[in-house]
C-alpha cells in the first residue's frame, strides 16, 4: 500500500483567515512563527551552533541520516573532487573569490546542520555576475559532475537591477555533496534556474538554495531530481523589496532505494509579494520514498500578499512512501489570497486494467499516466530544450524500470 | 464471421474464506450481427462473466475454455483481448488522472489499428461521433472519467465503443444509473454500431428497459452462475411480467 498523508484543499481568500483550520497540512494564525521555532537551532553560518541530529527532529525526522555519509555529523571530510564547468554568454562575469568576499552570504543563512558545515567547510566561492540591465539570449550552463568523494561548495549567482538571466545547473556522476546556492536578484531582475539532479545512484546531495529577491524582481525556481541515494534540497526565499514575485516548479522521479526531499520555504515578509509553488513526483519500486516539505510564512508586514502551494504524487507501485506535508502560517489577514493543496494518489490495477481492456499494452498505459501527469507542469518551465530533455529523460526512467 | 464460443465457464475469485465459485458452468455462442441480452438478477454472476471474458486479474478461471474465432481467449492479456476484438463497456468506469480523454482515445485506437489514425481524420471522427452522444466538446481535454457524472461515463463508454469497433462488445449495465433521456442517447449509439452488423453484442442487464431500445436476438437468463433459460425476445416479456423469482428459488449463486 501506499502510505501518504494528505490534506484536501486549503484556501484562505483576503480578509481574516479562519482560526483554527487544521488538516495533516495546516493554516495556522500564529501570533509566532513556528516555522522558525519547530527547528531544532536557528539559522547560522556556524555549524558549531547545531547539535549533530539524531534523527527525530522535525527537520530530520524523514531522512535516512544514516545515508548521509557522514555530512551530519562532521566526519565526512572534504577529499573528493566534483569537475564544475560553466559556458557562459559574454557580458556575465565568473569569479573565484574567498570566504570573506562581502558577497557571500547575502541571501540566506544555513538552516540546518548540514547547509552550516557545507558553509564552515567550503575553500572557495564561486560569484557568477549577471551585469545591470544584461539580457541574455542563452542560458548560462553550470554542469557539475561527481568523481566521487566528499565536496563542499558555495555559489553566488548575482543578477543585477534589471537584468534577465536563465541558469541551467547540471548535477551529474557521483558525490558526496553539500553546498548552498544564493541568487541574489536585483530590482526589477528576471532570473529563471534549472537545477537537475541527474546523479548516479550512489550520490548524496544536500544543498540549499536561498533567494533574495529584489523589489518588482521575477525568480522562477524548477528543480528536477531523477537520480541520487539521497537527495535533499531545501529551496527558499525571500523579498528584498515589494512586488517580488517567486514562482517554485518541482518535479521528482523516485525508484525503488531513493530518497528525494524538497523542502520548500517562502517567507514572506514584505508587502505586496508573490509566490506560487507546484512540486509533482512520481515513485516507483518499493523502497522508493519521496519527502515535500511546503511551509510559507506570511509575516505581520506581508501585507498584499498572494501565495498558493501545491504538491501532487503519483505512486506507481505498492510500497513507494510519500510524505507531503504543506504549512501555511498567516499572521496577516490582510493578503490577497493564500492557499494550499496537497494529495497523492496510486496508479492503482483498476487503471491498468482499464487502459488495457482498450488495447494499451502494459508499458504504454503506465508512460500515459506519468507523462499526463508530469506534462502541465513541463510545459510551465518555459524553456523548450529543457522540456525536451525532461520528457525523454522522464521516459528513459519509466523504460529503465517498469 | 467472428464467433465467441463460451464452454463450460468456471471462475472463481479469492476471498477470506478461501476461493468462491462464481461462475459454474457458462455456455454461449455469441456470432458478429447478433445481440445477445444477458439478464439476471443480482448476485447471479452477470458483471464476473464480463470482466472473465476481457481479462480482470481478479477472477480466476477454474474450468472451461474461450475462443474467439477459435484462437484462445483465455491465454491472452486484457490488452491482447481488445486487440483480438473483445471491447467491454464497464458498469463502473475507472478514474485515470492525468491522461485526458483525447489522449486516451489516441492512444486506444493506435493500439487497436496497429498505427496511428492520420491526425485530421480523426480529430473529424472524434468530434462526429461525440456530437452523436451529445458529449460536450470540452470532454476531450478533461481527464477520462475524472468528475465525470454517471452519464457522462457511460457516453464515454459508448463514444469508445463506437471509435474503437469491436468484434464483441460486452455492455456490463450499461443502463443503470441513467435517466431517460440518456437512457436514449447511450442505446442509439449502440444501435448504430449494432447496425454495422459488424459486432456481436452481449448486452448484460439487470431491468428490461433498455430492451425497449435495442432489441435483442436472444435473452438469456443467468442465474446461480450459469445460463438458466435462453429464448428469443419473448422470454424478456415474460421477466417484466414475472421478475426472477422462479430463477431464484433455492438461494442465490454467491
Amino acid at each position: 500500500m501506499a502510505e501518504a498523508q494528505n490534506s484536501p484543499e486549503n484556501t484562505v481568500q483576503g480578509g481574516p483567515p479562519p482560526v483554527g483550520s487544521n488538516t495533516t497540512g495546516s493554516i495556522a494564525v500564529a501570533a509566532e512563527s513556528t516555522v522558525a521555532t519547530r527547528m531544532s537551532a536557528p539559522p547560522s553560518f556556524d555549524v558549531a551552533d547545531f547539535p549533530v541530529p539524531h534523527g527525530r527532529e522535525e527537520e530530520w525526522r524523514f531522512t535516512p541520516i544514516e545515508r548521509l555519509k557522514g555530512l551530519h555529523d562532521g566526519t565526512a571530510e572534504a577529499s573528493g573532487s566534483l569537475k564544475a564547468e560553466v559556458d557562459a554568454p559574454e557580458g556575465v562575469t565568473l569569479e573565484t573569490v574567498g570566504r570573506d568576499d562581502s558577497r557571500v552570504g547575502r541571501a540566506g543563512t544555513p538552516v540546518d546542520r548540514v547547509a552550516a558545515q557545507a558553509f564552515s567547510s567550503f575553500e572557495k566561492a564561486t560569484v557568477v555576475t549577471v551585469p545591470k540591465e544584461a539580457v541574455l539570449k542563452e542560458p548560462v550552463r553550470v554542469s557539475l559532475h561527481g568523481e566521487g568523494g566528499v565536496t563542499y561548495g558555495h555559489t553566488v549567482f548575482e543578477v543585477k537591477d534589471f537584468a534577465e538571466a536563465v541558469i541551467v545547473i547540471d548535477h551529474t556522476g557521483d558525490a558526496v555533496r553539500a553546498a548552498n546556492v544564493e541568487f541574489v536578484l536585483g530590482d526589477g531582475a528576471k532570473l529563471t534556474v534549472v537545477s537537475v539532479q541527474d546523479w548516479d545512484d550512489t550520490a548524496v546531495h544536500c544543498s540549499q538554495h536561498n533567494a533574495l529577491v529584489g523589489r518588482d524582481a521575477s525568480f522562477k525556481s524548477v528543480v528536477v531530481t531523477f537520480g541520487g541515494d539521497v537527495v535533499r534540497l531545501h529551496p527558499r526565499v525571500n523579498y528584498a523589496g515589494p512586488g517580488g514575485e517567486a514562482e517554485f516548479y518541482g518535479l521528482f522521479f523516485t525508484d525503488n532505494g531513493q530518497h528525494q526531499e524538497h523542502r520548500l520555504f517562502v517567507d514572506h515578509d514584505t508587502p505586496n509579494c508573490r509566490s506560487n509553488v507546484v512540486y509533482k513526483g512520481a515513485l516507483q519500486g518499493a523502497e522508493a520514498h519521496a519527502v515535500w516539505i511546503g511551509d510559507v510564512l506570511i509575516r505581520a508586514a506581508a501585507t498584499g500578499t498572494e501565495t498558493y502551494e501545491l504538491n501532487r504524487n503519483l505512486v506507481l507501485t505498492d510500497g513507494a512512501r510519500v510524505d507531503s506535508v504543506p504549512n501555511l502560517e498567516i499572521e496577516t489577514g490582510e493578503i490577497v489570497g493564500a492557499g494550499h493543496a496537497s494529495a497523492t494518489g496510486r496508479f492503482d490495477d483498476e487503471q491498468l486494467f482499464y487502459l488495457q481492456a482498450r488495447g494499451i499494452p502494459e508499458q504504454e498505459a503506465r508512460r500515459l499516466v506519468v507523462r499526463g501527469f508530469f506534462a502541465e507542469l513541463v510545459q510551465q518551465i518555459g524553456l523548450p530544450d529543457v522540456e525536451k530533455r525532461l520528457i525523454e529523460k522522464i521516459e528513459a526512467e519509466l523504460e529503465a524500470s517498469v | 464471421m467472428a464467433t465467441l464460443e463460451i464452454n463450460d465457464l468456471h471462475v472463481s475469485v479469492e476471498t477470506e474464506n478461501g476461493p468462491n465459485e462464481i461462475l459454474r458452468g457458462v455456455d454461449l455462442t455469441v456470432k458478429q450481427g447478433e445481440t445477445h441480452a444477458i439478464m439476471g438478477p443480482n448476485g447471479s454472476g452477470k458483471s464476473t462473466l464480463a470482466y472473465s471474458l476481457a481479462g480482470h486479474p481478479k477472477y480466476a478461471i477454474t474450468g472451461g475454455s474461450v475462443t474467439l474465432d477459435g484462437e484462445d481467449v483465455l491465454e491472452m492479456t486484457p490488452d491482447e483481448r481488445a486487440r483480438a476484438g473483445v471491447f467491454l463497456a464497464m458498469q463502473y468506469p475507472v478514474e485515470v488522472p492525468g491522461v485526458s480523454v483525447s489522449n486516451f482515445l489516441r492512444t486506444s485506437a493506435t493500439a487497436l489499428r496497429g498505427e496511428a489514425p492520420k491526425l485530421r481524420l480523426w480529430v473529424k471522427e472524434v468530434k462526429e461521433a461525440m456530437e452523436r452522444l451529445q458529449i460536450d466538446p470540452s470532454f476531450a481535454e478533461r481527464n477520462v472519467n475524472e468528475g465525470f457524472s454517471g452519464g457522462e461515463k457511460k457516453r464515454h463508454e459508448i463514444l469508445q465503443l463506437e471509435l474503437l469497433k469491436p468484434k464483441i462488445a460486452i455492455l456490463d449495465e450499461t443502463d443503470s444509473g441513467l435517466d431517460v433521456d440518456a437512457l436514449r442517447v447511450v442505446s442509439e449509439g449502440v444501435n448504430r454500431v449494432r447496425e454495422s452488423g459488424e459486432v456481436g453484442t452481449m448486452l448484460i442487464t439487470h431491468y428490461t428497459r433498455i430492451l425497449r431500445y435495442i432489441k435483442p436476438d436472444h435473452v438469456h437468463v443467468f442465474a446461480k452462475g450459469r445460463i438458466a433459460e435462453s429464448g428469443g425476445p419473448e422470454l424478456a416479456d415474460k421477466l417484466e411480467e414475472e421478475g426472477y423469482e422462479e430463477y431464484v428459488k433455492g438461494g442465490a449463486a454467491s
